[in-house]
């Protein structure tokens, strides 16, 4: 396995609202995650869960409040943290082949030798047999090998994903949640966003549920955190 | 400084897709040819009358025909969200518009350069003589038209309406250019050809314009 070449990373979210039209996505959030912690987010459809991991990722900005990484104020912007994304989608390109989806990524990332770096990943989520096939013949499955593979090019500190077993298949489920384990064990600050309780929730060192944009309950153990996943009341 | 290396990383993207899949060379190039054709049994292409049209006619039909090359620019990158993807990795978002622009730029540039010879015979237009400077207007208007055009294109693709959305934006914005270049064309068919510097000039300025504007709101054309 590669030797992790990033240093922890906490993150801190103030008072965040993020209002799409007449809809409160988000209220009022605040969330302080320590370096290396494991995060589940819970909650129905519309709960606000992607949301938060976008304004997490930077994608989206929110109305009112603020995000910051523990690393940031001292490194200056040119060394903003860049999270890893996973989300719904698999944000690679269907007419370019695994490999060359991955090559262009990590030159965009300005990761130190690209090739060797998608060599390591095509390996390690054992695509190397496919590199030079297109993305738009591969399964769901083999997809979400390649979007994985594709947010861990620049060795992030911090990982999101968005219901990352989305359309897997029960082999699928079991490989993704082997290879979040090892991601979870090196190290990386991981904030994950889950329907329901699953092989992958139990992977969490805290719970947190989101209920209309609001935080409704947050715990790091005992029955409480399987409620939570559940979606029963804490 | 990231900028120029991601947009020639990006660049490379765009010309392996489209030339892979050649969607959108080939839809351009069809559109053009079958108005060129359409268009030269409407009158009487004797050389008089193509001075007098040709221009304006060969100008209309590449500004309809950017609207088709331009519409999917941005809308592709919203199929897989490929769109965050690249925002996520590059450091100046600036390097996506740069890299889109240039491959418009080029697309459209090599359609007209292609199409030349062909509205050449049909409309009985001498190009030989004049070719470096039509050379030249071809390139700083499909510059024009690629920087507004890609700019619209970022806007539209979020749009309900983003297929109609386009053109209704981008033809109207785009008029001076179409005038201007009709004008420089026009000059350079004249029985005594020569070169209108005010519309050259018009053309590289408007480019310029449009570019800076770019460069300093691009950023939140790519915001969700």
């Amino acid at each position: 396995m590669t030797p992790p070449a990033f240093s922890p990373v906490g993150l801190r979210l103030e008072n965040i609202d993020k209002r799409y039209g007449g809809l409160l996505a988000l209220r009022g959030v605040s969330l302080v995650i320590a370096p290396g912690e494991c995060v589940v987010f819970a909650g129905r459809n519309g709960s606000g869960k992607t949301t938060l991991l976008r304004i997490a990722a930077r994608l989206v900005r929110p109305s009112r409040g603020t995000l910051s990484f523990s690393r940031e104020s001292q490194a200056g912007e040119d060394h903003a943290i860049r999270p890893g994304f996973v989300a719904h989608a698999t944000m690679v390109y269907d007419e370019l082949t695994a490999e060359e989806n991955l090559l262009l990524f990590a030159r965009l990332q300005e990761v130190a030798q690209p090739e060797r770096r998608v060599d390591t990943l095509l390996n390690e989520v054992g695509l190397s047999d496919r590199r030079g096939s297109l993305v738009r013949t591969f399964s769901r499955g083999m997809r979400q090998r390649v979007a994985i593979a594709r947010a861990l090019l620049h060795e992030p500190s911090v990982l999101l994903l968005d219901e990352p077993a989305t359309g897997l298949d029960p082999q699928g489920v079991a490989w993704l949640a082997e290879e979040i384990r090892r991601l979870r064990d090196s190290g990386r600050t991981m904030l994950m966003s889950l329907h329901g309780e699953s092989e992958i929730s139990s992977l969490g060192t805290r719970a947190i549920r989101l209920d209309s944009g609001s935080i409704t309950a947050d715990t790091r153990t005992g029955a409480t955190f399987r409620s939570i996943l559940t979606f029963a009341d804490a | 400084m990231s900028l120029l290396p991601n947009a020639a990383v990006l660049l490379g993207k765009e010309l392996r897709t489209e030339f892979r899949s050649r969607e959108l060379l080939t839809t351009t190039i069809v559109f053009i040819l079958i108005v060129i054709v359409l268009f030269s049994f409407t009158f009487d292409p004797t050389s008089d009358e193509s001075r007098r049209f040709a221009p304006g006619l060969l100008w209309l039909a590449f500004l309809f025909a950017s609207s088709l090359m331009l519409q999917p620019c941005f809308l592709r990158e919203q199929h897989n969200d490929t769109l965050s993807a690249l925002r996520l990795s590059v450091r100046d978002p600036f390097a996506i518009f740069l890299a889109k622009l240039a491959a418009n730029t080029l697309f459209l540039l090599l359609t007209e350069l292609l199409l030349l010879p062909l509205f050449a015979v049909m409309y009985n237009v001498p190009v030989i003589p004049v070719l470096q400077w039509l050379v030249l207007v071809f390139f700083l208007a499909s510059l024009g038209i690629s920087i507004a055009g890609t700019a619209l294109s970022a806007i539209s693709a979020q749009a309900r309406m983003r297929e109609l959305l386009l053109p209704l934006l981008m033809l109207p914005l785009l008029t001076p250019i179409l005038v201007a270049s009709t004008e420089v064309t026009k000059s350079l068919f004249d029985r005594t050809p020569y070169v209108q510097w005010k519309g050259i000039g018009f053309l590289a300025v408007f480019d310029l314009v449009f570019l800076t504007a770019l460069w300093l709101f691009g950023e939140y054309l790519l915001e969700e």
